[in-house]
């Protein structure tokens, strides 16, 4: 199986205010009425993005024109905190975002988001709120993430270092983010691994 | 020097180390359940693999069951998903506790009833409460769909190596303190996000006298704290609690039990950080915000934001408080409840409901207050039958129900309606958790769940019912 390295991301961003932004926030539990992931995307941020009472947009970001073809998601500390549930990085990348950078992300969401091949990347306060500053004082900022370098840079000039576990980053760049085929080619391993336990 | 049980778990179970650095951790039991295995099983058909160990795999169904009528799936596509994960099941060989078998119920109250969850090994399942069974000495992950493909197909998953932090708790717990506030504590007080890449091992004398019951209470909120995982060391009690259960190797059960405890951390074990907390400083404990860690005693004040320590801070509790609708600065106690939620994987078991049983009679729900207890297994249910307790719980005002996740994450008919607020003894207080999108969360013990169903709002359990003798671990 072969897959596309992921070495740089670009495009313009959209900042979500708030830390601990919880997996049922990010795709609510009743759109996870289903037995494929095909159509979450419009569902993304659901009941923070349309009044539950009236069904109108609220003011949040995804709802401003002027962000409307972000596809680099700018959040604070913790995103993606709660529920396990893999529907929350695939609502993400089918609602059309490509790479999140925050503060620090919450590690089942990190991990499902990588082997969607969705980089996820760290920055200091300091450098979100650049970020933020940039997109919404010019929401056509471009934002490029290489992630063989661990830089962000933006057409504005802006040009910050970001981190991400090292064995993320290879497998990004070097085209395994999706580790089955290796799991699978190490049978033997596995089996061998099974005879010592006792209990398998 | 010595190592941790983490340690010790991981090098037993480590096959290899992939490509990018991972380690390929070989996976003992894997538990499955209706929402995150349906996409698990299309890719693995996608990609025509087979599931490689499948008397390793156990199924149920619990987060879409409705309470009343069981088998009456609430709409079409929940009537599909059943149906989705007994086909899967029957394909591939996977052991599948039906509605009709006795055994369903919510998978971590499942797990360990029928001995499936063991001391040294490794668990996964597709939701983030797996940690529950860490209370066994076992190392639990919970993981996205893909990586259910990947034990599916292989038995193992890619993981980072973690590190351990241990977290001591040591001293009495004071009457009406639970294994409940003691968990709400440690995460108030290390944050949702403190256990980002490590493993916590929760020990000391309060883990060591609680029973295995109130141990799962504790290792289930470990993810609300921020860790993937958390276990307390295999003793006597694991292995009495173990003992005679289906699934455990009853006929070698001595050399069995031993090998179990072996797995324990060793006296001089390495731990990358120790958080010590003092048991006699836990209060009942609430949440007054929409993140886990957003908990008070029940004697403190809700928090105001003028008080707050940064800008961050500030912004955060007024998202919190405009969310909940509560008042900076005032008392918790007195805030008025609509629902009363007893159950879910934190504190569905047999000694939630003896408990709380314990202090209801003779007492009547509120008015204007919708109580419900939900039993998180079948057998649970069967047990309190048994000993009386559905009666007590009528009696007292409340609906007993039938097994599954019910309120605690709304997939399924029981959910919050509007702007309601629920006492609920379940884990999560985000936004829209309880199936409204404006539903509004205040998580506690049973007890004090109770308390509050019976006053019609927030209170102080140890006001309302003699709990001198009650304290299950002081």
């Amino acid at each position: 199986m072969t897959l596309d390295p992921v070495k740089q991301v670009s495009g313009t961003g959209v900042f979500i205010p708030g830390a601990d932004i919880d997996t049922d926030r990010i795709i609510p539990a009743r759109f996870m009425k289903c037995v494929t992931f095909d159509g979450l995307g419009e569902f993304a941020f659901y009941d923070v993005r349309f009044n539950s009472d009236t069904g109108e947009k609220t003011k949040h970001p995804l709802n401003d024109e002027r962000f409307k073809d972000a596809s680099i998601l700018i959040a604070g500390v913790n995103f993606g905190c709660g529920s396990s549930r893999e529907h929350a990085p695939q609502s993400l990348t089918k609602y059309g975002f490509k790479a999140c950078i925050a503060e620090s992300f919450a590690e089942i969401f990190y991990g499902n988001s990588t082997t969607l091949a969705m980089p996820c990347v760290m920055a200091s306060a300091a450098d979100i709120a650049a970020l933020k500053a940039a997109v919404e004082a010019k929401p056509e900022t471009e934002i490029t993430i290489d992630v063989e370098n661990l830089k962000v840079s933006t057409s504005g000039g802006l040009e910050i270092s970001v981190n991400m576990p090292e064995s993320a980053r290879d497998a990004l760049i070097s085209g395994r983010w999706d580790p089955i085929q290796e799991l699978i080619d190490n049978d033997a391993a596995i089996n061998e691994r099974a005879s010592a336990l006792h209990y398998v | 020097m010595g190592k941790s049980l983490f340690q010790k778990v991981w090098d037993s179970h480590r096959v290899g180390t992939l490509g990018d650095g991972r380690t390929q951790l070989f996976i003992g039991t894997h538990l499955i359940h209706e929402v995150t295995s349906p996409q698990a099983f299309g890719m693995l058909r996608e990609l025509g693999l087979n599931v490689k160990f499948p008397q390793r795999t156990f199924a149920t169904i619990d987060h879409i069951v409705p309470t009343i009528n069981q088998d009456q799936p609430a709409d079409p596509m929940a009537a599909e998903m059943i149906e989705a994960i007994r086909k899967n099941c029957d394909d591939f060989g996977v052991t599948y506790f039906d509605l009709k078998s006795g055994k369903q119920g919510i998978l971590h109250v499942v797990g360990p009833e029928q001995g499936i969850t063991q001391p040294g090994t490794t668990i996964a399942c597709g939701d983030s409460h797996t940690a529950t069974h860490g209370a066994f000495g076992a190392i639990a992950f919970g993981i996205g769909t893909s990586q259910v493909r990947d034990v599916l197909a292989t038995q193992t998953m890619a993981l980072q190596e973690m590190k351990v932090r241990r977290i001591e708790v040591n001293g009495d717990l004071r009457p009406g303190v639970y294994a409940k506030d003691v968990i709400l504590h440690i995460i108030r007080l290390l944050g949702a996000n403190g256990g980002i890449g490590y493993a916590y091992e929760y020990a000391g004398d309060v883990f060591e006298r609680m029973s295995m019951e109130e141990r799962m209470t504790i290792c289930n909120m470990s993810i609300e704290g921020g860790a993937r995982c958390g276990y307390i060391n295999p003793d006597a009690k694991t292995v009495a609690y173990l003992q005679g259960r289906p699934y455990v190797d009853n006929d070698n059960f001595n050399e069995t039990a031993a090998r179990w405890l072996s797995f324990a951390s060793d006296a001089d074990a390495h731990y990358d950080d120790i958080v010590k907390i003092d048991a006699s400083q836990i209060d009942p404990t609430v949440t007054w915000g929409i993140s886990p860690d957003a908990g008070i005693s029940i004697t403190e004040n809700i928090p105001d934001p003028l008080t707050a320590e940064s800008p961050e801070e500030k912004a955060s509790i007024e998202e919190a408080l405009e969310y909940m609708k509560l008042p900076a600065g005032a008392p918790i106690q007195g805030v008025k409840i609509d629902v009363a939620f007893i159950g879910s994987c934190t504190n569905g078991r047999i000694s939630d409901f003896r408990e709380v049983a314990k202090y209801i009679k003779g007492h009547k729900v509120a008015a204007n207050v919708q109580a419900i207890a939900v039993p998180g297994s079948q057998i649970v249910a069967i047990q309190c039958e048994q000993e009386g307790l559905p009666e007590i719980f009528r009696e007292a005002g409340f609906e007993w129900r039938a097994a599954g996740c019910s309120m605690c994450l709304a997939m399924n008919p029981d959910k919050l309606i509007g702007d309601q607020l629920c006492a609920s003894s379940s884990n999560r207080n985000f936004k829209g958790r309880q199936g409204s999108p404006t539903g509004r969360t205040i998580l506690m013990s049973p007890v004090m769940v109770a308390a509050a169903a019976i006053k019609g709002h927030i209170t102080d359990a140890r006001d309302l019912f003699d709990l001198e003798e009650s304290a299950a671990v002081a």
